[in-house]
């Protein structure tokens, strides 16, 4: 009983960490249809400027209790720095193209941050552990869990349900969905088109960004961070469904809950067990098992 | 469409390629024939990706058949001693296009970025299968034994000369066998795959089986190259199967084209140059070489390098 409780209380931690890396990924494929191999970059991105400004900030001496608006503060700095820059200098330009092309010109994108990253930073690892050790603890159970991580888990909820609310309960939402449902109808009809792209994708990277930024103090970051996320947010947002908020948290919560429980029975098979479950998605419901008939046009 | 040129010369051209290899190869320095057996290897995986593109496929996932050619050369070479470089790639493809065979079934249904999804979803769990298995050296990998070929093994100076001959001479064949399918009805059917499968469907074609062959040759030839790959190299470790691996090959594919069997080699050719210059001046700034050229080649050249050599045709 008290190991279960052990499995399901990290497979929650882990779940909200990936819901954070990978709901701007479903954000940003739902309303542009692109796949966006760049929302690693922006993880990585998001967690050196949180890394080295967090760093700085206690270096000065600043009270350290205010550390976590500094991550916040440069994530969202980092973002709006690169997500617009992206968007309008490169991608706009491309979405009359294939999904497969774009595709692949954000992995392109993505092969260029890599080194934009390095040229920045360096490549020497970054740490800053102070956010993480500054709030104690607290038990469930007999294990002792770093309240930091609830943290991850607020983030999580705040932003999977004002997501949902700004798109389900006001005006802009309402426009929004329009270009979803048909981007050249809605332009027709007088709605900013390019305006709702630019501030999807500087959003969508920019939870990225944020979710990389509060992991740096856990981790040490070093080059090459971005990688492994962005298969793992395809993983999620796939079993789920590209491009839908709530098959998205559904994705995050079974990779979060399977990996947690493989981790503490079947070691072996963590990485396998993943990507297991994201083919088996794809191979019995390809559009993910929160997804609904698609109505063909003509 | 995309047919290659009216008077057909890739036969002598490829042959003529291979003499140039064998001919000049023993004046090559060392890392030079080093890193055009990676590239040939590298081209073999690129040729099959190739095939699928030509279809309108991207597989974002072909290096899961690497990573089985170069694990089979591998576990060859561990568990029953053999280490014949041509035994190693016949078998390396016979896995590889076995494992193909019945993962078909289940691609051959998907197409555009589900097709890329789901394989590279089926080559990240071979990366997590090996990068967790004790035997295998989990993420350490482990090492090949010194290649031999028909129960010879070649003095030390000669070894890479030899590696590379082979290498040149199967990737030559492979060249002629893919450029003799393209001609038949079925390697036909691709670029009307990719323009409108519905038509080919009338036609009394099946598109799905057609995918299904492509993907077991491509499957097969990217398994010739991971054994390619393995026996040049002397290891193997998962991060054959990693996605960057198969972002790489898609790199490859996309800078030379499809317009000519011979394209792939030639960008595998060129990618690893500019990979080994770039790495060489600025170590930390390859990558970025590689996102610009490939962002270049997408904008400027959509049919790859190789549409420079061939003549244009009217649309």
């Amino acid at each position: 009983m008290a190991e279960f409780v052990t499995v399901l209380v990290d497979g929650i931690f882990y779940s909200a960490w990936l819901f954070v890396a990978a709901v701007g990924l479903t954000l940003i494929y739902g309303v542009m249809k692109i796949v966006n191999l760049t929302h690693g970059s922006f993880y990585a991105l998001g967690a050196y400027a949180g890394a080295s400004f967090t760093g700085a900030w206690i270096a000065h001496g600043y009270p350290p209790m205010l550390s976590y608006a500094v991550l916040l503060a440069a994530a969202i700095i980092i973002t709006l720095v690169f997500a617009p820059l992206i968007e309008r200098g490169i991608l706009r330009f491309m979405y009359a193209k294939e999904e497969v092309v774009i595709l692949l010109i954000t992995y392109s994108l993505f092969l260029i941050l890599e080194d934009v990253i390095k040229l920045i930073w360096g490549v020497d690892p970054y740490f800053v552990s102070e956010p993480y050790g500054l709030l104690g603890s607290f038990d469930v159970g007999e294990m002792t869990y770093p309240t930091y991580n609830l943290i991850l888990v607020g983030i999580a909820i705040v932003s999977g349900s004002g997501l949902t609310l700004l798109l389900q309960g006001t005006r802009i939402g309402k426009l929004l969905r329009t270009v979803i449902h048909d981007p050249e109808v809605s332009r027709a009809m007088g709605i900013n088109v390019d305006r709702f792209y630019l501030v999807t994708f500087t959003f969508g990277s920019m939870l990225a960004a944020i979710g990389g930024a509060f992991t740096a103090p856990t981790v040490s970051v070093v080059p090459g961070l971005g990688v492994e996320i962005i298969v793992l947010s395809f993983a999620v947002v796939v079993i789920g469904g590209l491009g839908s908020l709530p098959g998205a948290a559904l994705g995050a919560v079974i990779v979060g809950l399977v990996r947690s429980a493989t981790i503490h029975y079947v070691p072996a098979l963590e990485l396998f067990v993943i990507y297991f479950v994201m083919a088996m998605v794809l191979a019995f419901r390809p559009r993910g098992l929160f997804s609904l008939a698609e109505p063909r046009k003509i | 469409m995309s047919n290659i040129t009216p008077r057909d010369r890739t036969l002598p051209m490829l042959g003529a390629v291979l003499l140039a290899v064998i001919v000049l190869g023993p004046l090559l320095p060392k890392w030079a024939l080093f890193l055009l057996t990676i590239a040939i290897a590298k081209g073999m995986v690129s040729l099959g990706l190739m095939l699928q593109l030509r279809a309108g496929l991207v597989s974002f996932g072909q290096a899961l058949y690497y990573c089985i050619g170069g694990y089979t050369a591998g576990s060859l070479g561990r568990f029953f001693d053999i280490s014949d470089m041509l035994l190693q790639m016949i078998c390396g493809a016979s896995a590889a296009a076995f494992v193909a065979l019945i993962l078909g079934f289940l691609l051959a249904r998907y197409r555009g970025i589900f097709y890329g999804l789901l394989s590279m979803a089926l080559s990240m769990i071979l990366y997590g299968l090996l990068a967790k298995s004790e035997s295998l050296g989990s993420t350490d990998g482990i090492n090949i034994l010194p290649s031999t070929i028909f129960g010879i093994r070649p003095v030390q100076e000669w070894v890479r000369y030899v590696v590379l001959v082979t290498g040149c001479s199967v990737a030559a064949l492979a060249a002629a066998l893919v450029q003799r399918y393209l001609k038949t009805p079925l390697g036909q059917l691709s670029p009307a795959i990719k323009d409108n499968e519905i038509r080919v469907e009338y036609m009394g074609a099946s598109a799905r089986k057609a995918i299904h062959v492509k993907y077991v040759i491509a499957a097969a030839l990217s398994g010739i190259g991971g054994a390619l790959a393995a026996t040049a190299v002397g290891h193997i470790d998962p991060d054959m199967a990693y996605w960057t691996t198969s972002g790489e090959f898609i790199f490859i594919t996309i800078l030379a084209g499809t317009r000519s069997v011979a394209a792939p080699f030639l960008g595998a050719i060129l990618f690893e140059t500019i990979r080994t210059v770039a790495f060489d001046i600025s170590p930390n700034t390859w990558q970025m070489t590689l996102g610009i050229s490939l962002l270049l080649v997408i904008v400027f050249l959509p049919e790859g390098l190789w549409s420079l050599f061939s003549r244009r045709k009217a649309a």
